[in-house]
């Protein structure tokens, strides 16, 4: 497993518990006592490296390579996932899967980011940026969410949209605008959850909800804190600064109005155990399914989604 | 964001009108051909060059004179101001830029929104000004959009609105992304109630503001020249490593790829701006 650098410390107790585990499987002395008092470590030392995590160690966590991704998340979550391809124009897009399946008793429309966990992946996924193409897909599958009367989940997990020469050519901003004005009018509810990193207008392309959840480690900006050093300090490396000053961590977006909660993470985070952050995941969605079964009235959750951004902005009058 | 590139050009400002170092100012050089014009004449000629058709960037006030009738700009909600609410700081207080920006223009944001007659036709108009801040997009810009649009569904006058804008305001935060959000979900509650309206995208058009109202016209209409982009071509030139092909992103490169209906010298906006409202509107037989 691949290791942030401050969880390095952590990462050597585990190594050598391995270790005497090993030993003690091999020799015949018996060193569980040993054993015992490193895990007794390595639990507090965790519980203080990850009660005590800057922006800037977050946002690592928020792209950390093996964290749950959404296709993973989505197999996890429901019953029956069937995948479904393409926006019916160019191409399909691997940046972003979605598709249909059963959440206990409910039928939804997922869409999600998708992101790799290793360079190979990563290339064909194209590091979870969509071009024009993924947001067109994601438009054609909520439509079909609405014609069937399906709640739609999405998951935002995305750099941001591809800029490239092909994404320009094809219209990212118009496909992103485009989901923006759409996804407003739905007549079926939308559960958002930002499961790591979310970029920009490229995540905001799915993300016009009714409900919005960050996961604990999940971040969300307007620009990556890499992006805005260097424009503003011309020095990428001051992103620990601007990883604060964007305040972009799940309590920011909470307090800022544009999440409605936080759903927590096994402890260290996501990556350490996908089951336990995907029941916390459908434990969230599952009850606003439930909620949301009993509106009948269409014009309530247009309404709401509609108020719901409509309050977003901080200015004097 | 292709904001990136505001920041990047600001020393140069290579698209304001450069004037030249004669007294009074009369003199401008042309930076599409590097003649030198006298003002007045250039102003006379909605500031396009006559030899070469480059079309300079104008302000909120430049275009109001230029494309609507005289005096009859009646602006809203012109009070309503910025706020400072991450107290954001890089190497200059956000609220500090916003003072000095505040100076400069004499207005309070990067938009201007109101009511305004267009050869004797209501419409509900928002001219972004890149001179502010770059045009960039925070609470108040899309706020005043926002209400534009909305005044347009409850008063059926047809809405047209002239982006300039690098994107979103960065030290506005998250709240500055959510703006494209509540502006492109106002436009949707205009088509329902089918008023037409016409998205102006003025140079430079990039980001954030690109993305969201400024792509969503019932038509959309460009002048020669303008920069459109949703990824400035500095990022993109560092994604790709390579150069990029002259005109990409340009008006015509947008014409060419089906994202923008027409371009339009600016000599013709009025006219042709005024036939589109009168085609399209279904709720306005009465100028
Ligand atoms: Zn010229």
């Amino acid at each position: 497993m691949k290791t942030l650098a401050f969880e390095t410390p952590l990462q050597e107790l585990y190594e050598k518990i391995a270790q005497l585990k090993q030993l003690s499987h091999e020799g015949d002395v018996d060193l569980s006592r040993e054993i015992e008092r490193i895990e007794a470590r390595a639990d507090t030392l965790k519980k203080t490296i990850y009660t005590d995590l800057t922006p800037a160690q977050i946002v690592q966590i928020s792209r950390h390579p093996n964290r749950p991704d959404s296709s993973s998340l989505f197999r996890l979550i429901l019953e029956n996932f069937i995948e479904l391809h393409g926006d019916r124009a160019f191409r399909d897009d691997p940046s972003i899967v979605a598709g249909v399946g059963f959440l206990k008793k409910h039928r939804v429309m997922v869409i999600g980011h998708q992101k790799g966990h290793d360079t190979k992946e990563n290339i064909y996924r194209n590091f979870g940026m969509p071009h024009p193409e993924g947001y067109r897909k994601a438009l054609r599958l909520m439509k079909m969410a609405e014609k069937f009367s399906m709640p739609i989940v999405t998951f935002i997990d995305t750099p941001g949209a591809f800029p490239g020469l092909g994404a320009e050519e094809r219209g990212q901003a118009e496909a992103i605008a485009r989901n923006l004005r759409e996804m407003a009018g739905l007549t079926v509810p939308v559960i958002t959850v930002v499961i790591g990193e979310g970029g920009s207008g490229g995540a905001l392309g799915i993300g016009v909800s009714n409900k919005v959840y960050m996961m604990e480690y999940a971040v969300y900006s307007v620009i990556s804190p890499e992006g805005c050093a260097s424009i503003l300090f011309h020095d990428a490396a001051k992103s620990d600064i601007t990883s604060k000053s964007l305040k972009i961590t799940a309590p920011d977006i909470v307090a800022l109005g544009v999440a409605d909660d936080v759903i927590k993470e096994p402890m260290g985070g996501a990556h350490y155990d996908w089951e336990a952050a995907a029941a916390s995941i459908k434990k969230v969605v599952l009850k606003d399914l439930n909620a949301y079964k009993k509106i009948t009235n269409v014009k309530k959750i247009q309404e709401e989604r509609y108020l719901k951004f409509r309050k977003m902005g901080q200015f004097s009058e | 964001m292709s904001i990136v590139d505001w920041f990047a050009k600001k020393e140069k400002r290579r698209h304001s009108s450069k004037k030249l170092n004669i007294p009074g100012d009369l003199w401008v050089k042309c930076l599409g051909c590097t003649e030198v014009l006298f003002l007045k004449d250039l102003e006379a000629n909605l500031k396009v060059c006559p030899r070469c058709n480059y079309h300079f960037r104008v302000s909120p006030e430049e275009r109001l004179k230029f494309l609507f009738d005289p005096d009859s700009f009646e602006e809203t909600n012109a009070g309503i101001g910025p706020v400072d609410f991450l107290t954001f700081t890089d190497t200059e207080a956000y609220a500090d830029r916003i003072k000095r920006a505040q100076k400069k223009s004499g207005v309070k944001d990067a938009v201007r929104t109101g009511r305004v007659l267009l050869k004797g036709k209501s419409v509900n108009v928002a001219i972004m000004d890149f001179g502010f801040m770059g045009g960039s997009m925070g609470s108040v810009v899309g706020e005043k959009i926002t209400r534009l649009i909305e005044a347009g569904v409850e008063n059926k006058h047809p809405v047209i609105i002239f982006t300039a804008s690098g994107g979103a305001r960065m030290q506005e935060g998250i709240l500055s992304l959510m703006q494209m959000a509540k502006t492109s979900a106002a436009l949707n509650r205009l088509a329902e109630v089918s008023v037409p309206y016409i998205s102006v995208v003025c140079d430079p058009t990039t980001g954030g503001t690109s993305a969201s109202f400024a792509m969503l016209g019932d038509v959309n209409l460009t002048e020669p020249g303008t920069l459109i982009s949703f990824a400035g071509p500095r990022v993109i030139e560092q994604t790709i490593r390579q150069k990029l092909p002259k005109g990409f992103q340009r008006a015509e490169f947008l014409l060419e790829h089906g994202m923008v209906d027409r371009v339009v010298p600016r000599n013709e906006m009025r006219q042709l701006l005024f036939d589109v409202v009168m085609l399209l509107d279904p709720h306005g037989a009465e100028i």
